[in-house]
């Protein structure tokens, strides 16, 4: 089928599309951020939203508002957009947003289980979930007390429940083999979505491939940087490396061995791609590496709306739009907090 | 000729109204009253100067902010209000205006009286949910337990007092006996818990009970009777009741937590059973006073709520218009002493005295001593259009406005549309029955005018209404045209004398083979009945509407270009006259208006000359002699001057003009080195608006002959594909027709030749819809969209430039109408 995508695409596609291309004009622009950074307090970042798609969301709070409230609304925008898709897609397309949930059910899955571990109140850890990753038993995880069981209550009626395979293990939950399973999960994750995209073939094969790659190489790394020092060896690492990706297979092998960060970027610099990103910084940094990526995956996503005709945009939309809800976040943060002079340093502008 | 062109009386939707840039510096202290007034008078367009300001940064960010504040906690209030089922009634006694200082206290009060009142009726009603589901398990559970207890301990009186059981207690009940056949409840350590769970959430919920237990448990569900309702959403959900049995401290745990998980509210059950009716009586005893709490707290709250609603609409439209207010006086500046706003706006100049009483009557009213500044200012930029129009004129100029709004003081071609227009679909619809139907449409819409214009209307009602009086123009051509047609529902009719033929002998039985034989004078007002059924009723129906389009289409381009002329004129460039507008003229008179004068003298003379043939021979040989198809004496010598003027007019339209724009252009470059400031002001004023955008910048001379030979192209094809472009009143009005005569022979008449009058009333039913649906509704709609392709493409186009902007004043009639 590829190249013959303009062909038929729009039968099923095309509303989407549009409506997708509609809400991605809809984002926050330079101009908005350079408004947005100069606000002197909550009240006034809700003024300037309220010119803004968020506008309706925002409009109903009572004044006193919290940076929460912010967040929580804009989600809600980002959510109802979803949900109106999802509602509208047929197959394949809406398999594809479905996949764009589970990176967000793995977290919650994560978050709810290290939040029993730690003796939190269900009730609590739920209201922090990210609603794109809610289900409907999610509340019930507090009950599992190792991996067996959290599998046989509650996951195996989630989607989740194949990427389960890898980590099914008898050992009670600790914060290490939570975030060990968080990191399985994800691999089996990025795993099956890769070839999803890649069982859908022409554009969003190519496009998606791509970012998805992009995304399995950034947690290579991080995991890699995450466990220097810790008790995790080298096989275990290299497990948890996702099986694509530009890294992948040599590259891996590399990382699993490094001992420290400027190890780490010696592998990366030697691939072309990641080489500006680490050129960056200087020697002995990992502070600004996140933001550095995160840099790069909002110019990787902005520039999947160059082409027509495939489903890599929902993806890029959503990931957008995820990326400016964290931005308003900071930005919240840093006005609520008198930090303004800090606002600069996280904000990942787009276009 | 000038002289006689200046003479005519002024038109006054010819151009738009002439406006005025000025300036309004305003003292601190009646600016706000100043803006108000404008705001009532509503007949000054506010500039932005702080265009590079965010929202915020502005001046009166915080009003603003208490003003969107003010609007939320209204919104909060008619939320309430609607919830509760109340209606918020204006008073009809007259309110003073309230300060906005005040209705903000007031607002505050009145929103945290309601928010407290919502919080205790919202603890009330969160205590009075638990009671009420405690009591349903209480009434459910006790079943189980009753048989349970019963069966276990061997107490038999219980289980025909039971006043609950139902058929599927009943079914439980038989698998209880099995299950606890062998071991006596209390003595096993096994346990219960018992309550309450939404209908949705059940199936899930036993299943990851069984699982959590690894099946060793026992559900028992029953439907609760009463709905319960969700203080979340206020929505009343169906419950379900259960009572799940277990064994071991271990799956206490995991149970608790899977019904916390699941949002399910567990209540103990006493196993005794009396305690359990101490219990029932004492949860009821508490729920009917709490019921008594409730009623009387939601009626305090309706009666707070019905004192809001009272002024709500009233506040409503005062916070809307402060609101209006303030975002207006962001728009000015401060001046440097900080003591005065500095505004600046656009107003007709007809308006500027009653603008000036009404900034006196403020200066007056807010006690200041200084007065506010007025004065004109020179525009830089083009002035907003403006047209006065009312309620008939009103809709024409919507459908210009919709192709796009007249630059500044230009021609306005809504003035020859208001008759153009419906006539032109009239051709298209020519049928006085259909014209008549139309009619009763508009008189009804208009008989309701008043009713209507008050009420929302859905968004296609809307359309209809708001082009009510294009309707009735387009229905009364229609008549007119009908009746030059002569049909009605397709059916002619002899209302103007009778037929100017009659048949050749007594019998008639060669009418509609050899035809008739004409023996008076011709039907004295449009096509002769006879016609209809003839052999040659359509060729002659076709020559007569195709020879109709052409001249009405010549005649309406030619007004085009006359107005095109009168642009010129107004805006003095002479250029535009000689170089444009005369070749134009020419090019097209020449050509189709010559076609034009042979179909006026074909028709006069009722010559047989065949014009295809002279036309196109016209341009194959124009020397040729014409033979049987000359017209009139003289008329090849004239052919080949005319022939000659359309050549010459093509390169006339094209050439000189880049080439005098150059020059003119060069003269001022020279100009410039020695005094900038003479030449270009005295541009200025010459040409008020239209050049001076692009004289300004560089002068690129390739773009502007590029610019020319495309309009002179466009032009020169154009004349002949726009000619034949009017043919579609031809094409259209013959469908019409045709389709009418379909509906009216082949459905109404088919029908009636039946005795059977089911069958005639089927016959009658289908003709009415078709006449209704099909005739009435697509065709009204096809016709509409052709008339208006041939104003917007074939008349708009020889004139129009349509770049200009709205004047959209600041003013609260305008306000009030959105946002809602």
């Amino acid at each position: 089928m590829y190249g013959f995508e303009a062909l038929t695409f729009n039968i099923h596609g095309g509303y989407l599309e549009a409506i997708v291309r509609g809400h991605r004009a809809g984002l926050l622009t330079t101009a908005d951020y350079n408004n947005l950074c100069q606000c002197e307090n909550l009240d006034d970042i809700k003024m300037h939203l309220s010119a803004t798609k968020y506008g309706s969301y925002l409009q109903n709070e009572p004044s006193p508002l919290h940076t929460t409230t912010i967040v929580e609304k804009c989600t809600l925008k980002l959510v109802d957009d979803y949900k109106h898709m999802l509602c509208q897609a047929t197959e394949p397309m809406s398999t594809f947003l479905e996949y764009i949930r589970y990176g967000h059910m793995i977290d919650n899955v994560v978050l709810i289980v290290t939040g029993t571990l730690h003796e939190r109140d269900v009730q609590e850890l739920i209201e922090k979930c990210h609603p794109l990753g809610m289900f409907d038993s999610i509340a019930t995880l507090a009950v599992a007390q190792n991996m067996r069981e959290l599998y046989r209550l509650v996951l195996v009626d989630t989607p989740l429940a194949p990427y389960f395979s890898e980590c099914l293990t008898s050992e009670d939950l600790d914060d290490m083999n939570i975030e060990i399973m968080r990191n399985t999960l994800y691999k089996a994750y990025l795993e099956d979505f890769y070839k999803f995209c890649q069982k859908l073939g022409g554009a969003t094969a190519e496009i998606m491939s791509d970012l998805l790659a992009f995304e399995a190489d950034r947690r290579a790394v991080n995991i890699t940087i995450n466990s220097i020092g810790t008790e995790l060896t080298r096989e275990d690492r290299k497990k948890l490396y996702s099986n694509f990706g530009l890294l992948y297979p040599y590259g891996h092998e590399e990382l699993a061995i490094c001992e420290d960060i400027d190890q780490v970027r010696g592998v990366m610099e030697k691939y072309p791609p990641y080489q500006a990103i680490f050129s960056k910084m200087s020697y002995g940094e990992s502070q600004m590496l996140d933001k550095a990526f995160y840099e790069e995956e909002v110019r990787r996503l902005c520039l999947a709306f160059e082409q027509q005709f495939h489903y890599g945009v929902f993806f890029a939309y959503m990931r957008l739009r995820e990326q400016e809800i964290r931005n308003l976040m900071w930005i919240s943060e840093c006005v609520a907090q008198n930090q303004k002079s800090r606002i600069h340093d996280s904000v990942v502008y787009m276009f | 000729m000038d002289d006689f062109l200046d003479k005519l009386p002024q038109m006054d939707l010819m151009r738009s109204e002439k406006m005025t840039l000025v300036q309004l510096i305003i003292p601190v202290e009646s600016a706000h009253r100043c803006v108000t007034y404008l705001g009532e008078l509503g007949l000054l367009q506010f500039r932005d100067l702080n265009a590079d300001k965010s929202p915020f940064q502005r001046t009166f960010a915080t009003q603003v902010k208490r003003c969107g504040e003010m609007s939320r906690k209204l919104r909060f209030f008619k939320d309430q209000i609607d919830k509760a089922g109340l209606r918020c009634l204006p008073r009809h006694e007259v309110e003073p205006d309230i300060e906005l200082g005040d209705l903000e206290r007031q607002l505050a009060d009145h929103e945290h009286e309601v928010l407290e009142m919502n919080s205790n009726s919202e603890k009330l009603r969160l205590t009075y949910n638990e009671l009420l589901e405690f009591k349903i398990v209480l009434q459910k559970a006790s079943g189980f337990l009753v048989s349970s207890n019963a069966h276990a301990i061997g107490d038999e009186t219980e289980l025909h007092e039971s006043t609950y059981s139902n058929n599927g207690f009943i079914e439980s009940c038989s698998l209880l006996e099995q299950e606890m056949r062998h071991e006596p409840l209390n003595q096993s350590g096994l346990r219960f818990i018992s309550g309450i769970i939404n209908k949705d959430k059940l199936l899930k919920f036993e299943r990851m009970l069984f699982r959590a237990t690894r099946g060793n448990m026992l559900f028992n569900q029953t439907p609760s009777d009463e709905e319960i309702m969700d203080p979340s959403t206020s929505e009343m959900v169906e419950k379900i009741v259960f009572v799940v049995f277990f064994s071991g401290e271990q799956a206490r745990t995991k149970i608790l937590k899977i019904c916390e998980a699941f949002g399910a509210n567990c209540y103990p059950v006493p196993e005794d059973i009396t305690k359990q009716r101490q219990l029932t009586r004492e949860v009821l005893s508490r729920l009917s006073d709490l019921e008594a709490t409730l009623d009387a707290g939601t009626r305090h709250r309706n009666n707070a709520l019905n004192a809001v609603g009272y002024s709500l609409i009233k506040w409503m439209t005062t916070v809307r218009r402060e609101k209006a207010v303030y975002d207006t006086l962001n728009m000015l500046n401060f001046d440097v002493t900080k003591k005065c706003l500095v505004g600046e706006g656009w107003c007709p100049t007809f308006a500027k005295t009653q603008i000036h009483e009404v900034l006196q009557r403020a200066t007056f009213d807010s006690n200041s001593q200084a007065g506010v500044i007025f004065h004109e200012m020179q525009a830089v930029e083009s002035p907003p259009t403006y047209f006065r129009t009312n309620k008939l004129t009103n809709a024409f100029q919507e459908i210009i406005d919709a192709y796009g709004v007249a630059r500044y003081q230009e021609a306005n071609p809504a003035v020859y549309s208001v008759v153009t227009y419906p006539f032109l679909f009239a051709v298209m619809f020519g049928d006085w029955g259909h014209g008549l139907c139309l009619l009763l449409g508009a008189l009804y819409l208009l008989a309701r005018e008043r009713k209507l214009s008050t009420q929302k209307l859905g968004s296609f009602m809307e359309m209809l209404f708001g082009g009510r009086y294009v309707i009735l123009l387009m229905a009364l051509f229609s008549i007119y045209c009908g009746l030059i047609y002569n049909e009605f529902f397709s059916v002619p009719f002899h209302i103007f004398g009778g037929s100017a033929y009659k048949c050749r002998d007594t019998t008639c039985s060669d009418a509609y083979t050899v035809g008739l034989v004409k023996y008076r004078d011709p039907y004295p007002f449009g096509v002769d009945p006879s016609w209809r059924g003839s052999r040659t009723e359509l060729p002659y129906l076709n020559s007569l509407k195709m020879k109709m389009s052409i001249l009405l289409g010549i005649a309406q381009m030619n007004l085009g270009l006359i107005l095109s002329f009168f642009n010129a004129r107004f805006f003095g460039s002479s250029l535009d006259i000689r170089y444009q507008f005369i070749p134009q003229m020419i090019f097209l008179n020449s050509l189709f208006g010559y076609l034009s004068l042979l179909i006026i003298i074909k028709w006069c003379t009722g010559s047989q000359a065949d014009l295809y043939h002279v036309m196109i021979y016209m341009f194959l040989s124009p020397t040729e002699e014409l033979g049987e198809n000359e017209l009139f004496w003289g008329q090849r010598p004239l052919q080949i001057l005319l022939l000659l003027m359309a050549f010459i007019a093509v390169p006339w339209m094209l050439f000189p003009k880049p080439f005098a724009l150059r020059k003119i252009h060069m003269e001022r470059f020279q100009g410039r080195t020695y005094g900038v400031l003479g030449t270009s002001e005295v541009d200025l004023d010459v040409e008020p608006d239209s050049a001076r955008g692009h004289q300004e910048e560089e002068f690129n001379f390739s773009e502007i002959f590029v610019h020319q030979l495309i309009h002179s192209i466009e032009f020169v094809l154009g004349s002949v594909s726009n000619t034949a472009s009017y043919l579609r009143l031809w094409a259209l009005s013959l469908a019409h027709s045709e389709l009418s005569t379909v509906f009216y022979e082949k459905v109404l008449l088919l029908a009636w030749g039946y005795e059977n009058i089911l069958i005639r009333l089927i016959g009658v039913v289908v003709f009415a819809f078709a006449t209704a649906f099909i005739l009435l509704m697509m065709e009204t709609l096809s016709a509409f969209l052709h008339a208006l392709r041939l104003h917007w493409v074939e008349f708009m186009g020889k004139f129009f430039h349509g770049d200009g902007y709205k004047f959209k004043p600041f003013s609260f009639a305008l306000i009030s109408d959105d946002d809602e």
